[in-house]
């Protein structure tokens, strides 16, 4: 069985010529970047030039670019820095639907005599700018807001929230994980101060991420020790990975107007034709703007973990927007905060493609889907009610 | 991904008696949508009114609920109205060959809504763990996200040797929303744990050395680290010498302000039901 990979924003295929790219560094071209000899000293230029490609990608300066170990690393890194940078600023705003990278972290500032601000999103995924003018006033260091949500796809207006920020003195972190790759962003014109990257979700490996750092913004190292990365993230370079993100990065430059025309067709395609052949469901986020690669789709009266088995055992690989451990039986954090209906909370599922993805794997889920949330109905109390009504 | 047995796989795959029962004999309903899993059982009697004959479910839930329900299904069928009740969730998780410890509500559920059913078909009073309907029994009601009552959740820690409040989200939910309850849960537990104490034998008269050491380990093991696991905290016995026993706190308790005062509580533990003349010492181990 050949798998439909149908999970991009959890994670993405290692691109063929990414991982020729980075194969060389580890048996061959072994060196340490920071040695003395030609060995390290090429692999350093190697290291130069992925950090010039993350740079062109995102409109930055190679500078400005931070080698870290993943996206959360990113996010904590940010975070940490700011609130070391402001001592006296003891206010953090966020969003309720952030990535547990930056959620967990800020509660747990809470707990360290910082209040925390999290800011609401409307039915639709949306957030509310005056609630933002609201919270932020100068005890605030600063602002964290993702650039676009993991589950739903919605993209915040991240240069609105900017300005805002910057009228108050605050730093600006964006969490833009799930944005570099999918939709075009440039540093040069914009008033985000730090942006987190990962590998891992634009076709580079697992491990690798960058924090990015506006030149004069202020920066607090979150790891130290050596001198790599000017002393902003000490700790041995991970090479390999990161001339495998440099090369992700330059090919996710080229895809990008694929990303926006053929794979955003395909998923407008299967978002419309789930509508048309499944009652009662809903997309999550349907009214925002959103990524191109995102579809999250609820659907009433049946459980997701049991649609993502029936979807499994055919090769389809999807995600549900809720998780059925004891303790989170419940919906997700987002969906919880977007206040989706009790009836299809339980039943949301989140197609994210990739430009992998084929029009015929696309095609074989609108063709077994359906079944497949009747065959859920028919199980299901709630369902039968449903099925007899129509 | 869960590590699920094939027999539960088979079980949500294929899962069978699904459907219901024009004149089932008994109907019992637990969990709602809200909750994320509900599930309705419908029972056939023979003729005298003595044996299921049938039995069909609905429910609404992830793959481990269909599989439960399943299987309780299957489980009951031939059984007599009190042999089916005997039937624990133990017994529906060991008949899929086990679940993941976070799964076991599901299994909690099909238990739950047989005894609804049979209560119903009885008259008599129907049991309330109906998370999210109407609270039918006695009982304080403990965890207010999914109506858990007291008596209830005092039963399942009981019967599956519950001492985490973890565990007993695990296992029914309770504590699993806003939390709230989790300090009370604690009570519980202990609570449970001290009954089931109270069941053991007391302090015996004279003790050969081998013997003393083997209470020691075994109080230590059933009346105090339980006690300290329900707070978040452990210990392990580092060495017996004599009436001398030496532990070192872990976990919580590690470095715990108080861990003093729980060195003394572990004494008196010790010399209640062990020997007057223990004392206890606190190492680095
Ligand atoms: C929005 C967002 N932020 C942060 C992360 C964490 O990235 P990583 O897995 O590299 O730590 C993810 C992905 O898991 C994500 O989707």
């Amino acid at each position: 069985m050949k798998e439909i990979y149908l999970d991009n924003n959890a994670t993405t295929r290692v691109d063929d010529a990414v991982f020729e790219e980075m194969r060389p560094y580890f048996c061959e071209l072994y060196g340490n970047p920071s040695s003395m000899h030609y060995f390290g000293g090429q692999v350093q230029q190697k290291v130069d030039e992925a950090r010039q490609r993350v740079a062109t990608l995102i409109g930055a300066h190679p500078e400005e670019i931070i080698f870290t170990a993943c996206g959360t690393e990113s996010d904590n890194a940010a975070i940490r820095s700011a609130l070391e940078v402001f001592p006296n600023k003891r206010h953090v705003i966020t969003t309720r639907v952030e990535h547990p990278a930056v959620l967990t972290m800020c509660r747990g500032l809470s707990k360290h005599g910082y209040r925390v601000t999290e800011l609401n999103v409307d039915g639709e995924g949306r957030l509310d700018l005056d609630e933002l003018r609201n919270a932020i006033d100068e005890n605030t260091a600063i602002v964290s807001i993702m650039y676009a949500n993991n589950e739903t796809g919605v993209i915040f207006p991240i240069e609105e929230v900017g300005r805002i920020v910057k009228e108050k003195g605050a730093l600006f972190h964006t969490d833009a994980v799930q944005a570099v790759g999918k939709i075009p962003l440039n540093m040069a014109e914009s008033t985000i101060d730090m942006l987190s990257i990962s590998g891992h979700k634009l076709h580079a490996p697992k491990g690798i991420g960058v924090l990015y750092v506006r030149k004069g913004i202020p920066f607090r190292p979150f790891m130290v020790g050596g001198h790599q990365e000017k002393s902003r993230r000490a700790g041995t370079e991970n090479t390999a990975a990161i001339i495998a993100l440099g090369k992700a990065c330059e090919l996710a430059g080229k895809h990008l107007d694929e990303e926006n025309t053929r794979v955003k067709a395909m998923r407008d395609r299967l978002e419309r034709e789930l509508l048309r052949l499944i009652p009662a469901a809903r997309i999550n986020g349907g009214k925002a703007e959103r990524l191109p690669n995102t579809l999250s789709i609820a659907f009433e009266f049946v459980e997701g973990e049991l649609i993502l088995l029936y979807l499994s055992e055919l090769g389809i690989c999807a995600s549900s927007g809720s998780a059925c451990t004891s303790g989170s039986l419940e919906p997700s954090h987002v969906l919880r905060a977007m206040g989706v209906p009790f009836t299809c909370a339980h039943g949301s599922i989140r197609f994210t493609l990739s430009r992998y993805t084929t029009e015929e794997e696309v095609d074989t889920v609108i063709r077994e889907l359906p079944r497949i949330i009747r065959r859920g109905r028919e199980m299901s109390p709630f369902g039968r009610e449903l099925l007899q009504q129509q | 991904m869960w590590d699920y047995t094939d027999k539960v796989k088979d079980h949500f795959m294929n899962p069978r008696n699904v459907g219901d029962i024009a004149d089932a004999d008994a109907v019992g309903e637990v969990g709602s949508l809200a909750c994320g899993d509900a599930l309705k059982l419908f029972i056939k009697l023979d003729e005298n009114k003595e044996r299921i004959v049938d039995a069909k479910f609905q429910t609404f839930g992830c793959g481990s609920a269909i599989a439960s329900s399943s299987a309780l299904t299957e489980m009951i069928k031939g059984k007599t109205l009190d042999e089916a009740l005997q039937i624990t969730n133990q017994e529906i998780a060991d008949f899929l060959g086990g679940l993941p410890e976070e799964k076991m509500h599901c299994s909690v559920m099909g238990q739950e809504a047989l005894e609804v059913a049979i209560a119903k078909y009885r008259g008599g009073p129907v049991p309330t763990h109906d998370h999210g309907h109407e609270h039918e029994q006695e009982g304080e009601i403990v965890c207010k996200c999914f109506g858990l009552t007291d008596g209830f959740l005092k039963k399942v820690i009981g019967q599956n040797r519950l001492h985490t409040a973890e565990q007993v989200t695990h296992f029914t939910k309770a504590g699993g929303a806003c939390g709230g309850c989790i300090p009370k849960i604690k009570e519980l537990i202990a609570e449970v744990l001290g009954e089931q104490q109270k069941l053991e034998p007391k302090r015996p008269e004279r003790l050969t050395n081998l013997r003393k050491m083997q209470l020691i380990q075994e109080v230590l093991e059933n009346e105090v680290r339980p006690q300290l696991w329900a707070d978040g905290g452990d210990l392990e016995l580092i060495d017996i010498a004599g009436s001398n026993v030496q532990i070192a706190f872990r976990k919580a308790c590690a470095g715990c302000a108080s861990s003093s005062y729980t060195a003394r509580f572990v004494e008196q533990k010790l010399r209640e039901l062990v020997a007057e003349d223990i004392s206890v010492e606190e190492v680095q181990g």
